[in-house]
C-alpha cells in the first residue's frame, strides 16, 4: 500500500473509533440535537407571535415565523456541533493514548481526520433531525431538489468549517472545561446576525457587525434557498467564508496538533 | 562457533545516542546523555522523580525532539527518519496508555488497525494477547472498569500487537501493587527470552533494575552518573549491613570485639555488621551474639536500596523514594 492509502486506512480507523465512542455515549451528540431543538421551539412558540409580527414586511415572503427563523435554527445546529468537537479533541488529548499514537507509524493526519470526519457525521445527523422536527411543526419550504441538496452541501461546508475551528479550540485548551467555552462565540454569532431577525432592525453598529459577519451570508443564502428569498451577493460570500474558515482552522489544528507534547 | 542468526551486522547497537541535552525554558533536564544498547539486552535507566528519565524515553521514541546530540534507534536517524524508527519501536508508559471508552479487546484490535495487520490476523493476535496477559475475562469489558494491573498488562499487551525489536517501558511497575509487580516482571522477562526484544526500562525501583536488567545507568538531574551491570554498581554503593543495637556500653564493646569488620557507634550504642543481606549471614551474626553471651537490643537488616546509590554516587537521596524503596 502507497502512503495515501495508508493515511485514508488509518483515518478510516480513527473515524471507527470516534464513531464508537459517540454511539456508546451518545450525551454528547445528544446535546447537540436537543439545543437547536429548544431554540427552534422557544422562537416559534414563545417568541414566534410578538418577532414574526414585528418583522412583517420583512424577507419572510410574508408567511409565518418559521419560515423565517428555521433556516436560522438548522443553522445552530452546526455551530452546537462545535462544542461538542472541541470537548471531544480536548478529552481525547488528556489520554495517554495519544502519545502512544504519536509513537507509532502512522499517519500524522489520520488522528484528527478521525474526529473531523466523525464530528461532522454526527452534526449532519443533529442538522437532519432539527429539520425534521422543523417540518413537523410547520416549517414550509418550497426548495426543489436542486435547491434542497445546495443547502445540505452549504451546511455540510460550513460544519466542516466550524469543526475544524473546534478542533483547533480542543488542541490548544488546556481542559476538556474551556474547551467547551472556547466555541460559545461561534454559538453565539448567529443571534447577531439574521438567523432570528432581519438585520435592518438592528441599532446601526451591531447592524453593520451583522451584515458583515460570516454566519449572515450564509443564513441569507439557506434561506434563499429554502424559502426562495433573494440570494444577492451572499452565496460567494457564504462559499468564500465557508471555504477560508476550513483552511484556517485546519492549518491551525494541525500545527496545533504537532505542537503538543503532552508531559 | 555461534548458532546467532546475522540479521544486521552483529556490531550494530539497537540504542545509541550521543550528547542528548533537553532544556524547558532555564531548567535542563537532559545534560549530555551517551548510550549504548546492544540489541536483546535489557536496560535500565535508573533515577528519582525529576531525573529526566520520562523526557529520555520521549526523545528516544520520537515524541519530542532533543535541543542538541543524535541518536540511533533500530539502526535509523531519530531525526532524519522518524518513521522508521516508529515502525520498529513499542512504547508503554508511566501513564496506561489505553482508549478508556472502549474495551480491552477493541483496543488491541485498534492497534492491529493502526500496524495494518490483516483482519483475521489482528483477531487472531488480540485473542493470543488476552489469553497470554490472562485478561480473557475482561476482554469484553469497558477499560475504565478495569484495575490498575489490568490497564498496565493491557497497554503492554497493545505495543505487543505490532511485534516491535525494541520496547520503551517508561516505569512499567510504578503504582502498582505487588502483586501485579511480580506479574509485570514475569511478563517482561518472557518477552526478552522467547522474542529476544531489546528492553530499555525507566524505573525508580534498585530491585526492579536488579531483577530484569543486563545493565543499568543511573541518571541524577540530567546527567548519567554510573553505568554497569548491578553487581557492578552494588560494589560502588556502601554494602548491606546488620545494625545491632545494644544497652550499655559495655556490651557494645564485648560484643564489637567479636565481629572484626564491624563500626562501632559509642553515641547510638550501635554496631554495623557488614552483611549480604542474607538468612545465613543474619544466623552466622546471632550464633556470635550467643557464643559470646552478649544480648542485643535490637536487630535491623540493612539492604542497599536507590537511596544508598543515590548517596553514594550523588551526595544527595531521594526523599520521594525513601520509604517505598525496601519493599
Amino acid at each position: 500500500m502507497s502512503s495515501l492509502s495508508y493515511a485514508a486506512a488509518d483515518s478510516m480507523t480513527m473515524l471507527r473509533r470516534n464513531l464508537k465512542h459517540a454511539m456508546r455515549y451518545p450525551s454528547m451528540t445528544l446535546s447537540t440535537v436537543i439545543m437547536p431543538v429548544m431554540m427552534l421551539l422557544l422562537f416559534n412558540y414563545a417568541f414566534g407571535g410578538a418577532l414574526g409580527s414585528g418583522i412583517s414586511g420583512a424577507p419572510t415572503g410574508g408567511g409565518a415565523y418559521i419560515d423565517y427563523v428555521a433556516p436560522g435554527i438548522i443553522l445552530m445546529a452546526a455551530t452546537a456541533g462545535a462544542v461538542a468537537t472541541a470537548v471531544g479533541v480536548c478529552v481525547d488529548m488528556t489520554e495517554g493514548i495519544v502519545n502512544r499514537f504519536r509513537t507509532m507509524s502512522i499517519s500524522r493526519a489520520a488522528f484528527l481526520t478521525g474526529h473531523v470526519v466523525g464530528s461532522v457525521i454526527q452534526t449532519m445527523i443533529a442538522i437532519a433531525l432539527v429539520i425534521g422536527i422543523a417540518l413537523a411543526i410547520g416549517f414550509r419550504p418550497d426548495a426543489s431538489a436542486v435547491e434542497w441538496v445546495a443547502a445540505i452541501g452549504l451546511l455540510g461546508l460550513l460544519t466542516l468549517a466550524l469543526t475544524w475551528l473546534s478542533a483547533g479550540m480542543g488542541l490548544v485548551a488546556k481542559t476538556p472545561e474551556s474547551a467547551s467555552n472556547a466555541p460559545l462565540p461561534l454559538t453565539f454569532l448567529p443571534f447577531l446576525g439574521s438567523a432570528i431577525v432581519p438585520t435592518d432592525s438592528m441599532p446601526t453598529g451591531l447592524r453593520w457587525f451583522a451584515e458583515y459577519q460570516p454566519f449572515t451570508p450564509v443564513i441569507e443564502t439557506l434561506r434563499g434557498l429554502l424559502m426562495g428569498t433573494g440570494i444577492g451577493n451572499s452565496g460567494y460570500l457564504a462559499l468564500a467564508w465557508c471555504v477560508g474558515l476550513t483552511l484556517v482552522g485546519y492549518l491551525w489544528a494541525r500545527s496545533a496538533f504537532g505542537r503538543t507534547a503532552t508531559l | 562457533m555461534t548458532a546467532t542468526p546475522v540479521t544486521a551486522p552483529a556490531s550494530a547497537p539497537a540504542i545509541s545516542a550521543l550528547g542528548l541535552r533537553k532544556s524547558y525554558g532555564d531548567k535542563v533536564v537532559l545534560d549530555g546523555i551517551d548510550l549504548t544498547i546492544p540489541e536483546g539486552t535489557v536496560f535500565a535507566l535508573l533515577g528519582p522523580n525529576g531525573a529526566g528519565k520520562t523526557t529520555t524515553v520521549q526523545i528516544l521514541s520520537t515524541l519530542i525532539a532533543p535541543d542538541d546530540g543524535r541518536a540511533q534507534v533500530a539502526g535509523h536517524d531519530l531525526a532524519r527518519r522518524p518513521e522508521r524508527v516508529r515502525a520498529a519501536i513499542g512504547v508503554t508508559g508511566q501513564f496506561a496508555a489505553v482508549d478508556n471508552l472502549l474495551t480491552a479487546e477493541e483496543n488491541l484490535l485498534l492497534m492491529a488497525d493502526l500496524r495494518h495487520l490483516p483482519r483475521p490476523e489482528g483477531r487472531r493476535r488480540a485473542a493470543e494477547l488476552l489469553r497470554r496477559f490472562d485478561l480473557t475475562e475482561a476482554a469484553r469489558k469497558p477499560v475504565s472498569t478495569l484495575s490498575g494491573g489490568m490497564r498496565r498488562k493491557l497497554d503492554l499487551a497493545m505495543t505487543l500487537v505490532g511485534d516491535p525489536r525494541i520496547i520503551f517501558l517508561d516505569e512499567p511497575t510504578t503504582g502498582l501493587d505487588p502483586r501485579s509487580r511480580r506479574t509485570m516482571w514475569e511478563i517482561i522477562r518472557e518477552l526478552v527470552v522467547d522474542e529476544g526484544v531489546t528492553i530499555f526500562l525507566t524505573t525508580q525501583y534498585l530491585e526492579e533494575a536488579d531483577q530484569l536488567a543486563d545493565r543499568i545507568a543511573v541518571l541524577d538531574q540530567g546527567r548519567l552518573v554510573a553505568e554497569g551491570t548491578s553487581e557492578e554498581l552494588k560494589r560502588i554503593v556502601p554494602g548491606g549491613h546488620i545494625r545491632l543495637r545494644f544497652a550499655t556500653p559495655g556490651e557494645l564493646d564485648s560484643a564489637a570485639r567479636h565481629f572484626g569488620a564491624a563500626a562501632r557507634d559509642p553515641e547510638e550504642l550501635t554496631l554495623r555488621v557488614p552483611s549480604d543481606g542474607g538468612i545465613s549471614t543474619l544466623r552466622a551474626v546471632l550464633d556470635v551474639l550467643d557464643a559470646a553471651d552478649v544480648r542485643a537490643e535490637s536487630l535491623t537488616v540493612h539492604t542497599p536500596d536507590l537511596d544508598d546509590v543515590f548517596l553514594t554516587l550523588t551526595g544527595h537521596g531521594t526523599p520521594a523514594t525513601a520509604t517505598e524503596m525496601t519493599r
